[in-house]
């Protein structure tokens, strides 16, 4: 009997294939899109921890310059010297090989850790030669692969691979780092290889001018990225919902087609109990296929997205991720266990009917897709009364979570709410018809509404959120894009490198462009937090066009003055500063004069004026500046700079090459997410074609009158397109007010808890036009395979309908 | 990828050092631009108390036999090591971060139930470690040995010596009553009969007063000291293996030290010295003395020779050496067997034993 009924299940699939594929595809599908993005965030955040615990040498205390500078080479020796087990660590960035590179130099007799590599030392090689050769002159290097790669040849060190390192940065000898750099022997910060023991003498009697702070890297890192990790598996749960759509509807088509046989079967002696073994390990097998090509395909697609990501994560947050993906078992597992979850919650419905199959009743009209006005009645008010959390929520809640929550709150109201909506279009527009066929089209469409209704509901959740998006996106690039012209107004930028090149050049310069403008930056302690640092001239450029987000009434003068400082929005953000407000910079009190927008900034940020910026770094060379010229001369100053004065493009640098280069980088940092919303989209459009075919086959007992009375069936093929076209465009539309909603809480509320700034809304009615171009297309293709089964029906099936009573 | 990890790669990466201090491995290489010694050297001191750079390794060596108020047999050794990476005076480009001077040290301290090891390492060119001569001073660190001598005395005759490691430690006071004895042919101390050698010479005439601090507390010593002084270029044949090296205070005030170098090509090479109870000194040519090893004792895995019988017909010495402690083990990057012995036989006293190259 066991092996009979297991025959006979399986048969139905052997039967119809294309519907198996759709089942798999669609839970592969949705478990794919989950565990990419899983896989994305484990590896993004395995990324930070291991560049934190090889800057921090694994989490061990570190030592630093209580002024937040140097630590005096005559402090390290002297804690040394007085047993202390500390370890030197030099770190600053420099520009190799047009590569701006974040160098730390470590120093490997007294601090045994050193980055894993491929392999440590060169075959053959003894460890004396490999530490010899590390040490140099002219020393290893160690980075990741992409960063090796870009190095190896530019550098005279021996680049080795090591997968330990956070892109952009090197590591190597202290040695090594402090000939590249050109620092002499100087120590950014020591490492406590080991606690002191009893009875040595403390920190403040040897070396009163250093402080220990714990270990320090994870914190920062956690806290600016966390919101980016929500995002995006925001992103992942929504692509598996959509998913999950489909898989309901495959499910259920399975399920439903298959009623005769469960009854059959079950007439035949099989227990209800045995059945449900039966199904559910078949279920269950069709998961574990599912997930396991779901977790390839996941694979696939984070491997494809992580160089982004990585980028994104980079450039937004000066998080270190690295664009290589490994396999760990967290997410596979996940993805597996997410396979199984979304199976048993989409079957959760047909079971429970096979379950309640009255064994000898006789043919009933399919119940699961013909949910009666009530229960769209109920679906509605509960897609109320989310809306209404949301909007309650957007009024008193805070925070990112309650911003997602809101997110996602607003969205699923929308889509609960769609078939109550189109519900309620289509009997206006059944009231307004003249004729009989228009008449029943509309009936008809309203009546296949229940059976529809989950995937429009996914194709509205899908547009909506991409509508949404990209309504931020836009908006952000837009803002950024006038905002580079802004803060990049002087045409030309420039680095002597020393300051007699520097006077060299300026003093060739001057009477060729309309102005120098030094440039001057440091890192300083703003409120405590590391930030950066901004000396500005007194000058029309700055004045005219920095852009600053409070009135600049007296800002300028002030700031000459010495009376006050600029502060980045992502601080005042942060630290709940306001102009007039006062916060310390490097210990001192300063009042804050304005607020400026820094998109693209992860750290603090302060302006000072230049004056005041040489008095409190006397000891640093002017060497930068930026140019003032006709944008015509442009291209031959630049010329002649470079073959005059011999700057190479690490130093020069022009306007329209920076706009470029930055607009790339705000590019590939949303390339991630227009990728996902073309994949949501693409899930949306799969959740309509099954839910099509679904209907498809029970169309004809519905169709077959209409064909009695006279409708070809070329015209009834074409009138179920038209049908498809029309709860698509309608779904569009309804996705747009809710879409714009989206983009209002993203850029509002998202943005702002995650990025710390704020920006204006723009609205994008193209992109809606070709979105909703987009939904009817989907819903054309999807309609255009079950349409063209049923205008080729031969007559004899349509004619059986009236024959048999199922 | 664990820290712990890590820190294995890093130390297999530093390993040679210690070998190349101790003999085998890298001590066969080419001299590749250092200096060599030369026979018939004539010492300048203070400075040749100093470090030699332009010699690729050079050591500070001194080993004690300490009896405690306790009653206890007591050992300690102190170790200076310097490694030049490459051969290049020091000037004002390799001062700082790339000096290509590199200082290690090893301390232990031995008792009958105990032995405690510990190690550091340090880079030359920023002051966290060397030697200076005038003050004398040698250190790494924390540990130091530094010239208590009257002006006018030899720097190195009065001497604080001081070392720590996680749980034992010493501060002690060496001073010397007799002069410096200089080993092979007046200081040149040949290693192998294909020509290795290095510069070489001793103070064996310490009395020493001082504390042990030991995880029990602390314990004040007395005793004897021995300090070799030794650089060189190319100090062993690529054949020679690992060392046997005694350096012993019989009760008669006499000294010996003699020491066998293992060749996997041929015969052991061991040349001595010898000072008389009357302060003559006598070195004594490769093979007059037989040193025969009596039995072994598992030490961290493996047979190591820890009792003697030291030969020597034309000296009238037969005597045998057993250890205070017999897993002396020097648990540092290259492991070594170092610790007090015991004399018995013709003469009696006490000494050092040091055992390199066993697998």
């Amino acid at each position: 009997m066991w092996a009979a009924a297991i025959t006979a299940l399986l048969s139905h699939w052997r039967r119809h294939p294309g519907q198996a594929a759709t089942l798999v595809l669609g839970l592969a599908l949705a478990t794919a899109l989950w565990t990419g993005v899983q896989a994305i965030n484990s590896e993004a955040r395995a990324s930070y921890d291991r560049a934190a615990s090889l800057v921090t040498q694994n989490n061990r205390p570190v030592i630093r310059a209580g002024d937040g500078g140097d630590v005096a080479l005559a402090d390290y020796i002297a804690l040394r010297r007085a047993g202390w087990q500390v370890a030197p660590v030099l770190e600053g960035r420099t520009r190799l090989a047009g590569v701006t590179l974040t160098l730390i130099g470590v120093e490997p007799l007294s601090a045994p850790v050193l980055p894993q590599t491929e392999d440590t030392a060169t075959e053959g090689e003894s460890g004396t030669e490999a530490l010899t050769a590390f040490i140099g002159p002219p020393g290893r290097l160690f980075a990741e692969p992409g960063t090796a790669a870009r190095l190896r040849g530019a550098v005279e060190q021996t680049v080795f691979d090591s997968p330990d390192i956070a892109p952009g940065t090197a590591i190597g000898d202290i040695a090594t780092v402090a000939r590249l750099l050109e620092a002499g022997p100087r120590i950014s910060r020591l490492v406590l290889v080991a606690e002191p023991a009893d009875g040595q003498p403390p920190l403040a009697d040897i070396a009163p001018a250093l402080a220990r702070a714990e270990s320090d890297g994870r914190a920062d890192m956690d806290g600016l990225t966390g919101s980016f990790h929500l995002n995006l598996t925001a992103f992942g749960f929504l692509s598996f919902a959509v998913g999950l759509f489909i898989v309901h509807g495959a499910i259920g088509l399975a399920f439903e087609q298959r009623r005769g046989l469960f009854r059959t079967l079950r007439a035949l002696g099989l227990s209800a109990r045995a059945l449900l073994v039966l199904v559910t390990a078949e279920l269950a097998l069709v998961a574990t296929l599912s997930g396991a090509l779901g977790v390839v395909l996941g694979y696939i697609i984070a491997a494809a997205l992580l160089p982004d990501v990585a980028a994104t994560l980079r450039g937004l947050y000066g998080a270190p991720a690295s664009g290589a993906l490994s396999l760990r078992p967290g997410w596979i597992a996940m993805g597996f266990g997410i396979a199984w979850a979304g199976t048993a919650l989409a079957a959760a419905q047909a079971i429970w009917q096979l379950l309640r199959l009255p064994v000898l009743a006789g043919a009933q009209p399919r119940a699961w897709a013909m949910a009666a006005g009530a229960a769209r009645m109920r679906l509605a008010v509960a897609g109320g009364l989310a809306l209404f959390v949301s909007a309650a929520l957007a009024v008193a809640g805070s925070g990112l979570v309650a911003g997602f929550v809101m997110l996602a709150l607003l969205l699923l109201g929308a889509a609960l709410l769609l078939p109550q909506l189109l519900a309620a279009l289509l009997k206006s527009a059944e009231a307004q018809a003249r004729s009989p066929i228009a008449e029943w089209f509309w009936a008809d469409t309203r009546q296949q509404l229940p059976g529809l209704s989950l995937a429009l509901m996914a194709l509205m959740v899908a547009l909506a959120a991409n509508i949404g998006v990209s309504t931020m996106v836009g908006s952000f690039r837009d803002t950024f894009t006038g905002w580079l012209d802004q803060r990049l107004a002087p045409e030309i930028y420039l680095d002597a490198g020393t300051e007699a090149r520097a006077a060299e050049i300026t003093d060739w310069l001057a009477p060729r462009v309309d102005a120098i403008l030094p440039q001057a930056f440091t890192e300083a302690q703003l409120n405590g937090q590391r930030a950066q640092l901004q000396g500005l001239p007194d000058h029309a450029t700055y004045r005219d066009a920095w852009p600053l987000l409070t009135p600049p009434a007296g800002v300028w003068d002030a700031l000459a003055a010495g009376d006050g400082i600029l502060v980045n929005e992502q601080f005042a953000y942060r630290d709940d500063v306001a102009a007039g407000d006062t916060v310390t910079l490097d210990g001192a009190p300063q009042r804050v004069l304005a607020i400026y927008s820094d998109y693209g900034n992860p750290l603090p940020a302060a302006i000072v004026g230049h004056a005041t910026f040489r008095q409190m770094h006397p000891e640093l060379p002017q060497t930068r500046f930026a140019l003032r010229l006709d944008a015509d001369d442009v291209p031959e100053v630049l010329a002649d700079l470079r073959d005059r004065f011999g700057l190479s493009a690490d130093t020069l640098r022009d306007q329209a090459s920076l706009k470029r280069l930055s607009l790339e980088i705000f590019n590939q940092t949303f390339a991630v997410t227009a990728a996902l919303n073309v994949l949501t989209l693409g899930v949306a459009a799969l959740a309509i074609l099954t839910s099509l075919l679904t209907l498809a086959t029970q169309r004809l007992p519905q169709v077959a009158p209409v064909w009695a009375l006279g409708l070809t069936r070329a015209q009834i093929g074409r009138l179920e397109l038209l049908r498809a076209a029309l709860l698509a465009v309608l779904t569009a539309v309804m996705a747009i007010p809710v879409g714009l909603l989206l983009a209002r809480v993203l850029l509002g509320v998202i943005n702002v808890e995650a990025f710390g700034w704020k920006l204006p809304m723009q609205i994008y009615p193209w992109d809606w036009l070709l979105l909703t171009g987009l939904a009817l297309l989907a819903a054309l293709a999807a309609a255009a395979l079950p349409a063209r089964r049923l205008s080729r029906r031969p007559p004899a099936d349509l004619l059986k309908v009236f024959a048999s009573d199922r | 990828m664990t820290v712990k990890a890590t820190f294995l790669a890093i130390m297999v990466m530093l390993m040679p050092w210690g070998a190349l201090a101790q003999g085998f491995a890298d001590m066969g290489s080419d001299a590749e631009g250092f200096s060599l010694p030369q026979p018939d050297p004539e010492f300048r001191f203070p400075q040749d108390h100093g470090a030699h750079p332009d010699f690729r390794i050079e050591w500070w060596y001194v080993t004690a036999n300490l009896t405690g108020a306790d009653g206890q047999d007591y050992g300690i050794q102190w170790t200076l090591f310097r490694s030049a990476l490459r051969a290049e005076p020091p000037d004002d480009v390799t001062d700082g971060w790339s000096s290509p001077q590199i200082w290690f040290a090893h301390m232990g301290v031995t008792s009958a139930a105990r032995h405690h090891a510990a190690q550091r390492f340090a880079r030359g060119g920023i002051g966290q470690a060397g030697v200076t001569v005038a003050p004398f001073e040698a250190w790494i660190n924390d540990w130091s040995m530094v010239s208590r001598a009257t002006p006018g005395a030899d720097a190195l005759s009065a001497l604080s010596l001081t070392a720590s490691g996680d749980d034992a430690g010493y501060d002690l006071a060496l001073d010397a009553d007799g002069p410096l004895l200089f080993q092979g042919r007046d200081g040149f101390s040949v290693k192998s009969p294909r020509g290795q050698a290095s510069y070489y010479y001793s103070q064996p005439h310490y009395r020493v007063t001082g504390t042990l601090t030991l995880p029990d507390g602390d314990i004040e010593v007395t005793g004897r000291a021995w300090l070799d002084r030794e650089w060189s270029s190319q100090p062993l044949a690529p054949s020679q293996t690992g060392w046997d090296w005694f350096s012993l205070h019989l009760s008669d005030g006499a000294k010996l030290m003699v020491y066998r170098l293992r060749d996997s090509d041929g015969p052991a090479y061991t040349p001595g010295s010898w000072v008389g109870p009357d302060g003559t000194t006598r070195y004594v040519p490769d093979g007059e003395i037989a040193l025969t090893p009596l039995s072994t004792t598992r030490v961290a895995g493996r047979d190591v020779p820890t009792r003697w019988r030291i030969d020597w017909p034309a000296g009238g010495v037969r005597i045998e050496t057993d250890p205070v402690n017999a897993a002396a083990w020097m648990d540092v990057n290259v492991p070594y067997w170092e610790g007090p012995v015991r004399v018995s036989g013709s003469h009696t006293g006490v000494g050092y034993l040091e055992m390199t190259g066993y697998e």
